[in-house]
């Protein structure tokens, strides 16, 4: 994997912060802009090939959807330009190419179900022009939290308060009534306001992150304090266990309230990567992976949702028609697809349900083949290695946590989705961040998108330029004075 | 906290490496049992969707094309003449899956053939829809049309061949089918369609006579032991047994002649004689005295017990049988007993005598074309044996032609010379009781042959226990061989 990882071993934090005073690094946009070409490039030639291959001609359409990307192209470009000139210049593009391979899918799936009637009665309404709409709400956030959030420090002073606001986004869907939060799918997460609805979980999955990590850097010391020592690990004292059996307690309720497991496990594993790094100690991770099996068990035992699901992963033949009939129609599209793909419009996403929401990876598998599904989990991993390295050169403990928990949420949120749909882990019915189909999950990601180059900007941009001392004139070139001496 | 930083961007690594192990787990090494599990329609409706290949008959004319559709499967396989050809097409059925040179041929139809791998690639990197291949029969679609008439009403198949090539000019069953009932998108239509045609005591339209189904040849078979005779230094005026009943060694069971008629002076005839008035004693004996062994060779030599025979349906196999007793081999030496050819089979001996001895594979796939109807490659003719040599097969032909002079029935073509040999084949358990098969095979002209066919009426059609293969089939292969010369 050509990742930039290596790099980011060998070059720490000097490598960002090495530059002289006085001599301003290069702000490296027009590598940006030149990726962000290449993005619009690829996606263009997807979108044209897909209409060719569904509709064998072109059609104005895409004209329209081409035009929209690009705008909002331009205006991220142009808004990073202006508020975060150090940003990384590679985030920015791989969120691109992973929103435009979106939009691409979801028209390609809109084409196939075109006409289609739902189960419920209504005609099938196409999502790529909401998405589109979206995609531009998206941009408008996060231009403000550009725009507004000038320092990414300035965050930690309001911990607390995002710890409440995500707390309640979190839980509202579970607890209120369902004419307001319906149970769609069996998952209780949505809000829904007549005609549109939000997932107010994906917003309090980056509430939560900016809390827990405010929280855990003004209180590292309490959890670095020695506890007993079993086995070799230093395992935290009892008391200092709180916040993660705060954490687990929400996951489980999560899974209780709201049937979403996937936002439940991938909740927990972030708070769990961030109380390790705050306190760069394992026990944490043994311990929390324990209280995770144990939570696991638990709920397997108890609830009929979690056995469906392990048991359709176990054996998905077992009901090949009905609940099963889900995660094998991803199985039979990958594997059709096989190395190469049926190619853009080739594939048959209308047999897979949830094709553009959960399932939008099974398709590009389909389609694209292995080799399309590959080049999307490695944009995955080069935008999450990115955000990393920007963690690791930026100077301030909040800033390094927090950029750490956004980019491994990026990467173990697809590691939940995509391991799901090829049956690595139990399917958990979770959003692939900027292809899937889903507002809430566009406006979130791009916010989290926001906050990466906002903490890349920082730890790349150099330090407030000192004021240029007067100019002296050598010491010999002084004019000799006469001084009286003191008496 | 830059080392548990690194140590999160391992693990993220880690997972990506799952992902992309398991991944290439699902898409390449479990891709192929994914891809054609039964559960999964992928493949099915791809092939559904796409512009299948053409049949068309040897002057062009096409039998199966395609439709563009508004549906969900973009093309509707459309039949011309659909029941006439139903045996040579077979049908196309988004249910009910293929059948006849639609499933032999399938992948070249549907575009998924090797032989199409060049203008795959071009299609892959154009984008441009993949196209099935098409074929290009032997099949005369007049005489097809044709023999597929005379046939009307009775049950039974003819086959037309051309003796020096073995191209099939015509291959009928009948009662047919209607092959676009089958390939409707009408699911309903379908599945009715679908419920008539093979219910179990309905008369079996789908059944492609031609080659599928075995019959007892009867007296046609004689030909084969006269072949046998002639190669053991026989010829048309040697004496063969002349009585008009014989009783079978060993038992008190008789094999008598056709209304018990004696032939030459009653105890001997000549074996041009004993072939032109079917003199049952005669091969009896003769069949006993050439042995089992050289009639099974003969029979081999002519076709039989050729299990890989495609044409490119697969025929099914004609069988001598055991002829483990003398019993047997007198009956055998008749074509009863447990002696079944097809009616393929007994064209393809026809065309063998016609063509000097030399028997030439029989198939009616001419040309396998590119979408494009561009030529991708013909069939070459392809001698399979030499059952006979030359001189004899002469010899025999002119025993033919004298049997044709002996035949009745109507329908005798003036001012062609037709060498034929008849056959009324009885068959069940008991005789009496169920109707005889009629035979009819024959080759014209008979200095120059052109067609060779043979025609069987099951059950004598509805002439009933009269039935001969005289009067019922030769009228048919008559007309047929008359439409076929005539139209040249």
């Amino acid at each position: 994997m050509g990742s930039p990882v290596p790099g980011a071993e060998g070059t720490p934090l000097s490598a960002a912060s090495s530059t002289s005073p006085g001599l301003k690094p290069p702000t490296r946009r027009s590598s940006e802009l030149f990726l962000l070409a290449f993005a619009a490039g690829l996606v263009t030639i997807a979108l044209i090939l897909v209409e060719a291959n569904q509709e064998q001609e072109l059609t104005m359409r895409i004209v329209w959807l081409g035009l929209a990307y690009l705008g909002v192209l331009t205006v991220a470009h142009l808004a990073v330009r202006k508020w975060a000139p150090y940003a990384d210049p590679v985030i920015l593009p791989c969120v691109a190419l992973l929103n435009g391979l979106g939009l691409v899918m979801i028209h390609r799936i809109d084409l196939a179900k075109e006409g289609d009637t739902l189960p419920g009665g209504g005609v099938w309404s196409p999502a790529a022009p909401k998405q589109v709409l979206w995609t531009a709400i998206a941009l408008v956030l996060f231009c403000i939290v550009l725009a507004v959030l000038s320092d990414h420090r300035t965050l930690a002073r309001y911990g607390y308060t995002f710890g409440f606001l995500g707390l309640v986004a979190l839980v509202l869907p579970g607890v209120l009534p369902s004419f307001i939060a319906p149970e769609i799918n069996g998952a209780k997460i949505w809000l829904s306001f007549g005609a549109f609805s939000i997932q107010p979980g994906e917003f309090a999955k980056i509430l939560l992150m900016v809390f827990f990590a405010a929280f855990l850097v003004s209180k590292r010391e309490l959890f670095t304090a020695a506890g007993r020592r079993v086995l070799g690990l230093d395992l935290p004292r009892a008391r200092d266990l709180g916040p993660l059996v705060a954490a687990w307690a929400v996951g489980v309720s999560i899974m209780v309230l709201q049937k979403d497991l996937g936002s439940s496990l991938l909740f927990f594993g972030i708070v769990l990567v961030l109380l390790y790094v705050a306190t760069e100690r394992a026990a944490w991770v043994v311990l929390g992976v324990g209280m995770f099996c144990v939570g696991a068990v638990v709920a397997w035992r108890l609830f009929g949702h979690v056995q469906i699901r392990v048991q359709n992963w176990l054996d998905p033949f077992a009901d090949p028609s009905g609940k099963g009939y889900q995660i094998l129609q991803s199985l039979f599209g990958l594997g059709t697809g096989n190395i190469f793909g049926a190619g853009l419009g080739g594939g048959r996403p209308d047999e897979i349900p949830e094709a553009n929401t959960d399932f939008i990876t099974a398709v590009i598998g389909e389609e694209l083949g292995f080799v399309g599904l590959s080049a999307v989990l490695v944009l995955y991993t080069v935008l999450a290695l990115r955000g990393m390295r920007n963690s690791l050169a930026v100077r301030d403990t909040f800033g390094k946590l927090l950029g750490g928990g956004l980019s491994f949420a990026v990467a173990f949120q697809i590691f939940i989705v995509v391991g799901g749909v090829t049956k690595l882990i139990p399917m958990t019915g979770i959003t692939a961040p900027f292809l899937s189909y889903g507002g809430s999950s566009l406006l979130a990601n791009y916010m989290l998108v926001a906050l990466l180059l906002r903490i890349s900007d920082a730890a790349r941009a150099p330090k407030s330029t000192p004021k240029p001392r007067p100019q002296q004139p050598a010491i010999a070139d002084q004019f000799t004075v006469m001084v009286e001496r003191p008496k | 906290m830059n080392t548990p930083l690194r140590r999160v961007g391992l693990a993220m690594m880690v997972m990506m490496l799952l992902l992309l192990g398991n991944a290439t787990y699902v898409q390449v090494i479990k891709a192929d049992d994914y891809r054609k599990n039964p559960l999964n329609r992928r493949v099915l409706l791809d092939q559904y969707s796409r512009e299948r290949g053409q049949i068309i008959a040897a002057d062009g004319t096409p039998i199966a094309t395609v439709e563009k559709t508004t549906d969900r499967l973009r093309y509707l396989r459309k039949y011309a003449n659909g029941p006439a050809f139903a045996p040579v097409t077979g049908f196309f059925s988004t249910t009910y899956g293929t059948f006849g040179l639609e499933r032999v041929e399938d992948d070249l139809l549907n575009g998924s053939d090797d032989r199409l791998f060049a203008r795959r690639v071009s299609d892959l990197i154009t984008g441009r829809d993949p196209k099935g291949g098409s074929l290009q029969l032997t099949i005369d679609a007049a005489l097809q049309q044709v023999a597929y008439e005379k046939l009307q009403g009775v049950t039974g198949s003819v086959v037309a061949i051309r003796p020096q090539t073995g191209e099939i000019l015509a291959m009928v069953s009948t009662p047919s089918y209607d092959p676009n009932l089958l390939a409707s998108h009408d699911v309903e239509e379908q599945e009715k369609a679908w419920l008539e045609y093979t219910a179990e005591d309905g008369p079996q339209p789908t059944r492609n006579r031609s080659v599928a189904e075995i019959y007892p040849p009867g007296s046609t078979f004689k030909l084969i032991v006269a072949a046998a005779a002639l190669e053991e230094g026989a010829n048309k005026d040697t004496q063969v047994d002349g009585r008009p009943v014989i009783t079978l060694p060993g038992t008190t069971q008789t094999l008598p002649n056709f209304n018990d008629t004696t032939c030459g002076n009653g105890v001997t005839a000549t074996l041009q004689e004993a072939l032109a008035k079917s003199c049952n004693t005669a091969f009896a004996v003769l069949a006993d005295q050439l042995g089992p062994e050289k009639l099974r060779k003969k029979a081999r030599e002519f076709g039989f017990d050729d299990s890989e025979l495609t044409i490119p349906l697969s025929v099914a196999t004609s069988t001598m049988g055991p002829m483990a007793d003398k019993p047997s081999v007198y009956q055998s030496g008749i074509g009863q007993r447990d002696v079944r050819v097809t009616p393929l089979q007994n064209a393809m001996m026809a065309a063998t005598i016609a063509n000097g001895g030399a028997r030439m594979k029989p198939h009616f796939v001419q040309k396998i074309l590119a979408p494009d109807l561009s030529v991708i490659s013909e069939t070459k003719p392809d001698e399979l044996d030499e059952a006979m040599a030359p001189d004899e097969a002469a010899l025999l032909r002119d025993m033919m032609v004298e049997s044709e002079k002996n035949t009745g029935g109507t329908g005798k073509l003036s001012g062609v010379t037709i060498a034929s040999k008849t056959g009324t084949a009885e068959h069940g358990a008991n005789v009496r009781e169920n109707n005889p098969h009629a035979w009819y095979v024959a080759f014209a002209p008979a200095e120059k042959p052109e067609i060779a066919i043979a025609v069987i009426v099951e059950n004598g059609g509805q002439q009933g226990l009269s039935a001969t293969g005289g009067r019922v089939a030769a009228p048919i292969g008559r007309a047929v061989i008359g439409a076929y010369l005539g139209s040249r």
